[in-house]
C-alpha cells in the first residue's frame, strides 16, 4: 500500500514574527517497504541524498561490539559492479562529497552533490543496498582503520573515554552502554564474515529510510526513487532485534576517572530519562525546555548564571536533553569548576542550583526568551537542508513519524513552566543516574 | 571490474556557482558584497577584520583573543547578563572569533529585527565594557583552556611546529598566549588591543539573505558609526626556517601525533592555483588522495591524513598531520618521505589531474548552499583579494591548468630534503 502524506512545516503562529514560506516535506512508502522523504529547497543547485538503515550498534550480537560500524566502513568496499573504493571515487569525480555515520539505533549513508547527479547517487546506493561484496584484502586493512579510529577519536581524547565509561556505568543491561565503535578487544576479533552476516540480516529496503533534500521537484524525486529502489525485493531475513531492557534503577552510581592527560577537571552527570515518544512528545518537550532553561545559554541559563556569574565557582556549566533515541533518553548536567574549587564542591553547587530551581519555579522572562529562540531557530533551520534531512532520517529510523518531527516545535510551544518543574521533579531521579569526576591522576611515576 | 558509471563522468561539465553578487557602496564609503535571497526572512552578516593575534606584542600575547572574547560580555549600559538577554530577545546570534590573522564576527538576525540587532552589535564593537569582573571571569576560562591545551597532543604538536618553523615572528607563537602573558593582561592592554583591531580600513564585509542593497548600506553605516578609520600597524612576513629535522616530544598514549611540513607558497603567487591542485591530488584528505590511498585504504595505518597549504596573510607553510599507533610511526615517516619524493620528481599524472579538475570544479558550486556560508565566503573572498567575478572565473582557471604547470610547481613545492617532523607520543624506534 502506498501512503502519501504531505506536511507543511508549521511555521510561526505568533503575531510578532512574519511567517516564512512553508517548505513542503513529503513522505511516501514504496511497495517494498522503503520509506521515502523528500524536502524541497530550491535555493541552490545542490541535493543531499541519504539512506538510513534502522539498525545500529545496539543491535549487535554478543562479542561483536563494533560490527555495525565496521560494516559501515565496508559498505565502501564494492559490490558486484563496483570495485573497492569506486563508490567514493565516482562521488568525487562528480564533485560531490560522501560519508556515513553509525549510531546505536541507525546507520546512515549520505552524499552531497549537484542536483543533476542525484540519479547516479541513487543508482549506486540502491546497488549497495543489495549487492555488497568484498574480500579479505579489503576487510583486513579496514579493521586496522577502525582500530586506528578508536585510538584517535576515543582513546587519545580523555573526555570521550570518560563519557564511554559513564555510559557503560549508567546502563545496566541495555546495549546503549556499549560504545558504538566497539570495545577494542572485541573489535580486534571482527572479520568480514561477521560483517556480511550482519548486512544480510539487517539491510534491505524494508528496513531503510531514503531522504532527499534540496533542489528537487518532489514528484520527480519520488519517481526516481521508485525507479531505482522500487525494484529491490524486501529482505525477508530481517527480523526485529529484541534488545535487553533496563531493570529498575535503585541506587545512583559514582565514577572517578583519573588520567594524567586531564588538564581541565569536571563533573558530569547523566540521568536515564524517557526518549521523545512517537505520538506524544509532551514529556520529551518538557525535558528539552528544562535543558534549555538550565543550560541552553552560556550566559543566561540557570546553571551559568548561578555558578559562573553569581557564586563564581564554575568556569562553565551545562545541561541538556538527548531524546532522539529509540529506547531511552539522556539528561546531562555538568560543571567545570574554577581553579581552587574541588569537584565535590562543584557538584554540591550544581545540586543546590537544581533544587532551588525546582522549588522556586521558572523565571518567566527567561522562559519567554527561550520560547522566542525556539521559534526563530525554526526559521534559521531552513537554511540547512542537510540538517533537516538528518532530522527526518533519524526520526523515522527510531520509530517516529513525519508528524512527530514537524510537530516538535508545536510540542515545545505547548510546554508550560509548570510542566517543566513537574518533569524535573519526576525525572531527575538520582537513583537513575551516574555522576562522574574527571580528574588528573597524581603526578607520580607509579604507573610505569 | 567494469566501471559502469564512467559515462556519467564524461558528461560532467564544470558547473558555475549560481550566485549573483551585488557590490554595495555605502554613503560613508564602506564596501560590501551582498547575495540577496529573500525566501527565508533572515540575514547573515560576516565581518572580517584583518590583523588578529599577530597584532599582539610578545609581552601581551593573547590580548587579541581575550579582548575578542570579551566583546560579548557587556557593552554600553549592559553587563554580560543584560547583553546576552537582549540578544536572546532579538533572537540574534552573534559570534566573535579571534584567529591568527583575523578577527571574524558572524551575525544572524531576523529581517524584521535588523536595526535592533545592528545596534546591539555596534555597541559590542564600539563600547565594550571590559569591566574587571568580566575580565577576571573570561581570563580564568582562558587560563583553564591553556592548561587543557598543554595536555592535548595535537595542540602540543601545532605549537612546537610553529615555534620551530617561524621562530620569533608572531606566527611562531600560540595565538591565545601563555599562562604568564594571559595572567598579566589588564584592562588597559585590552582597550588598546581593541582600539588597534576594530577599524574601518581593516574590515571586509559579506552579507546574504533577505535584505536589499540599499537597506544593507544603511545598516552598515549605522554599524560602523563610531568605529575608528585606521587600525594599528600590521606585522612583516614570517620566513619558514630550514634544516629542522625531527623533534620528538614524549607523550603518553597509544598513538603518536605526527605533524610534518616545510615552507609553502604565498597565496598571491601566480602559480598558487596550480599548487593548490597539486596538494589536493596529494593530500586533500579525500579517499581518492594519494596519502589516504597509501596510508589508510591500502595499509590501514591511520584513520585519516591530510596536507594543507597554509598561506596566511603574513607567511606560508605546507603542512600535514596524522595520528598513528606508536609502533607504526617509523613506517609512516618512510612512506611520507617516499610519497614526497615521488611528487617532487614525477609530479602527478594526466589522469590524476583530470580527476582533480572534475572534483574541484564540481565541488565549488556546492559551497554556496545557505545564507551563512555565502556571507562567510563573500567576506573571505574580499579579504583574500579576489575579484568580484572570481566565482565565475575560478573554475575556468582550474580547467585551464596544464600538466606542465602543475608539475612545475610540484617540483618546487615538494622538497623531501626539507621535511620537518614533530612527533608527540612514544614512537617506537625513534629517539
Amino acid at each position: 500500500m502506498i501512503t502519501r502524506i504531505i506536511v507543511f512545516a508549521s511555521l510561526i503562529t505568533c503575531g510578532f514574527l512574519e511567517p516564512a514560506e512553508a517548505e513542503p516535506v513529503t513522505h511516501e512508502q514504496l511497495g517494498n517497504g522503503l520509506d521515502v522523504v523528500v524536502i524541497e529547497d530550491r535555493r541552490a543547485p545542490v541535493v543531499v541524498h541519504m539512506v538510513f538503515y534502522r539498525v545500529g550498534a545496539a543491535d549487535e550480537p554478543p562479542r561483536q561490539s563494533g560490527i555495525a560500524h565496521f560494516l559501515e566502513h565496508l559498505m565502501f568496499k564494492g559490490t558486484n559492479r563496483l570495485a573497492p573504493g569506486e563508490f567514493s571515487a565516482v562521488v568525487e569525480d562528480n564533485g560531490g562529497s560522501d560519508n556515513a555515520f553509525t549510531s546505536w539505533d541507525y546507520t546512515g549513508y549520505f552524499q552531497r552533490v549537484a542536483s543533476d547527479r542525484l540519479e547516479l547517487m541513487m543508482e549506486m546506493e540502491a546497488d549497495r543496498m543489495q549487492n555488497l561484496r568484498f574480500t579479505e584484502a579489503e576487510w583486513r586493512p579496514e579493521r586496522g582503520v577502525i582500530l586506528e579510529e578508536r585510538s584517535e577519536v576515543l582513546e587519545s581524547r580523555v573526555g570521550t573515554q570518560f563519557y564511554e565509561a559513564l555510559m557503560a556505568g549508567l546502563f545496566k543491561s541495555h546495549p546503549y552502554g556499549v560504545p558504538i565503535l566497539g570495545w577494542r578487544h572485541e573489535m580486534e576479533t571482527l572479520n568480514g564474515e561477521m560483517a556480511m552476516t550482519f548486512y544480510e540480516q539487517h539491510y534491505g529496503p524494508n528496513n531503510a529510510t531514503l531522504v532527499i533534500a534540496g533542489d528537487v521537484d518532489t514528484d520527480e524525486a519520488l519517481a526516481l526513487a521508485q525507479a531505482h529502489y522500487g525494484g529491490i525485493a524486501p529482505n525477508l531475513d530481517i527480523a526485529p532485534v529484541i534488545r535487553p531492557t533496563e531493570p529498575p534503577h535503585l541506587a545512583e552510581r559514582r565514577l572517578i576517572f583519573e588520567d594524567r592527560r586531564v588538564g581541565m577537571p569536571y563533573v558530569n552527570r547523566i540521568y536515564l530519562v524517557p526518549p521523545r515518544r512517537a505520538g506524544d512528545q509532551s514529556e520529551g518537550a518538557a525535558l528539552h525546555m528544562l535543558g534549555e532553561l538550565l543550560g541552553g545559554s552560556a550566559t543566561t541559563s540557570v546553571l551559568e548564571r548561578e555558578l559562573n556569574f553569581e557564586e563564581r565557582i564554575a568556569l562553565s556549566a551545562w545541561a541538556g536533553y538527548t531524546g532522539m533515541m529509540r529506547d531511552y533518553g539522556l539528561f546531562v548536567l555538568g560543571v567545570v569548576p574554577v581553579d581552587g574549587v574541588s569537584l565535590e564542591e562543584a557538584e554540591v553547587g550544581m545540586d543546590r542550583v537544581i533544587a532551588d530551581f525546582l522549588r522556586e519555579g521558572v523565571d518567566l522572562e527567561q522562559f519567554e526568551r527561550v520560547r522566542r529562540d525556539i521559534r526563530a531557530s525554526e526559521i534559521y533551520a531552513l537554511d540547512d537542508a542537510e540538517g533537516r534531512a538528518r532530522q527526518y532520517g533519524v526520526g523515522l529510523s527510531i520509530g517516529m513519524g513525519v508528524d512527530d518531527i514537524t510537530g516538535w516545535i508545536d510540542a515545545l510551544e505547548a510546554v508550560t513552566p509548570e510542566d517543566v518543574i513537574a518533569a524535573g521533579k519526576r525525572l531527575l531521579d538520582r537513583r537513575a543516574s551516574i555522576t562522574g569526576f574527571l580528574t588528573q591522576s597524581p603526578t607520580t611515576e607509579a604507573n610505569e | 571490474m567494469k566501471r559502469w558509471f564512467a559515462f556519467f563522468v564524461l558528461i560532467a561539465i564544470p558547473l558555475r556557482a549560481e550566485v549573483n553578487i551585488t557590490p554595495v557602496a555605502t554613503a560613508s564609503g564602506l564596501e560590501a558584497w551582498l547575495v540577496e535571497e529573500s525566501s527565508i526572512p533572515f540575514v547573515s552578516l560576516e565581518l572580517i577584520f584583518e590583523g588578529g593575534a599577530v597584532l599582539d606584542n610578545d609581552m601581551h600575547a593573547g590580548a587579541t583573543n581575550l579582548m575578542t572574547a570579551l566583546l560579548s560580555e557587556g557593552a554600553g549600559e549592559m553587563d554580560a547578563q543584560a547583553f546576552a538577554s537582549r540578544a536572546e530577545e532579538l533572537t540574534t546570534r552573534l559570534r566573535f572569533e579571534a584567529g591568527r590573522d583575523t578577527i571574524t564576527i558572524s551575525a544572524r538576525f531576523l529581517t524584521e529585527d535588523a536595526e535592533a540587532a545592528i545596534d546591539l552589535l555596534r555597541l559590542a564593537l564600539t563600547e565594550p565594557l571590559f569591566d574587571e569582573s568580566a575580565i577576571q571571569r573570561v581570563r580564568e576560562r582562558t587560563l583553564a583552556q591553556l592548561r587543557r591545551d598543554a595536555l592535548n597532543p595535537n595542540k602540543i604538536a601545532s605549537q612546537a611546529f610553529a615555534r620551530a618553523a617561524f621562530g620569533h615572528h608572531p606566527y611562531g607563537r600560540e595565538s591565545n598566549g601563555t599562562p604568564e602573558t594571559v595572567a598579566a593582561l589588564d584592562r588597559e592592554t585590552l582597550i588598546s588591543a581593541h582600539r588597534g583591531a576594530i577599524a574601518r580600513d581593516r574590515a571586509f564585509i559579506g552579507a546574504a539573505g533577505d535584505i536589499s542593497a540599499a537597506d544593507l548600506g544603511q545598516l552598515l553605516d549605522r554599524l560602523f558609526d563610531g568605529i575608528p578609520d585606521t587600525g594599528s600597524d600590521l606585522v612583516g612576513r614570517a620566513e619558514f626556517l630550514s634544516a629542522l629535522g625531527i623533534e620528538i616530544i614524549p607523550f603518553e598514549g597509544p598513538q603518536s601525533v605526527v605533524a610534518f611540513g616545510h615552507a609553502g607558497i604565498p597565496r598571491d603567487a601566480p602559480d598558487f592555483m596550480a599548487a593548490f591542485v597539486a596538494n589536493s591530488i596529494f593530500g586533500s584528505g579525500r579517499f581518492g588522495s594519494r596519502l589516504m590511498q597509501s596510508m589508510r585504504s591500502e595499509r590501514g595505518l591511520t584513520y585519516g591524513i591530510a596536507t594543507y597549504l597554509f598561506s596566511g596573510a603574513f607567511g606560508d607553510s605546507h603542512q600535514g598531520r596524522l595520528s598513528a599507533d606508536n609502533g607504526n610511526v617509523e613506517v609512516v615517516m618512510e612512506i611520507l618521505q617516499e610519497e614526497w619524493t615521488q611528487m617532487a620528481e614525477s609530479g602527478v599524472t594526466k589522469e590524476e589531474l583530470q580527476l582533480a579538475k572534475t572534483y574541484l570544479t564540481g565541488a565549488y558550486p556546492l559551497r554556496f548552499d545557505g545564507n551563512s556560508s555565502i556571507a562567510s565566503i563573500m567576506a573571505s573572498m574580499q579579504y583574500q583579494g579576489f575579484d568580484i567575478d572570481y566565482v565565475n572565473t575560478r573554475n575556468d582557471m582550474i580547467t585551464a591548468l596544464t600538466l606542465d604547470e602543475v608539475n612545475a610547481v610540484a617540483a618546487r613545492l615538494f622538497d623531501p630534503e626539507s621535511l620537518f617532523f614533530v612527533i608527540v607520543g612514544q614512537p617506537d624506534g625513534l629517539d
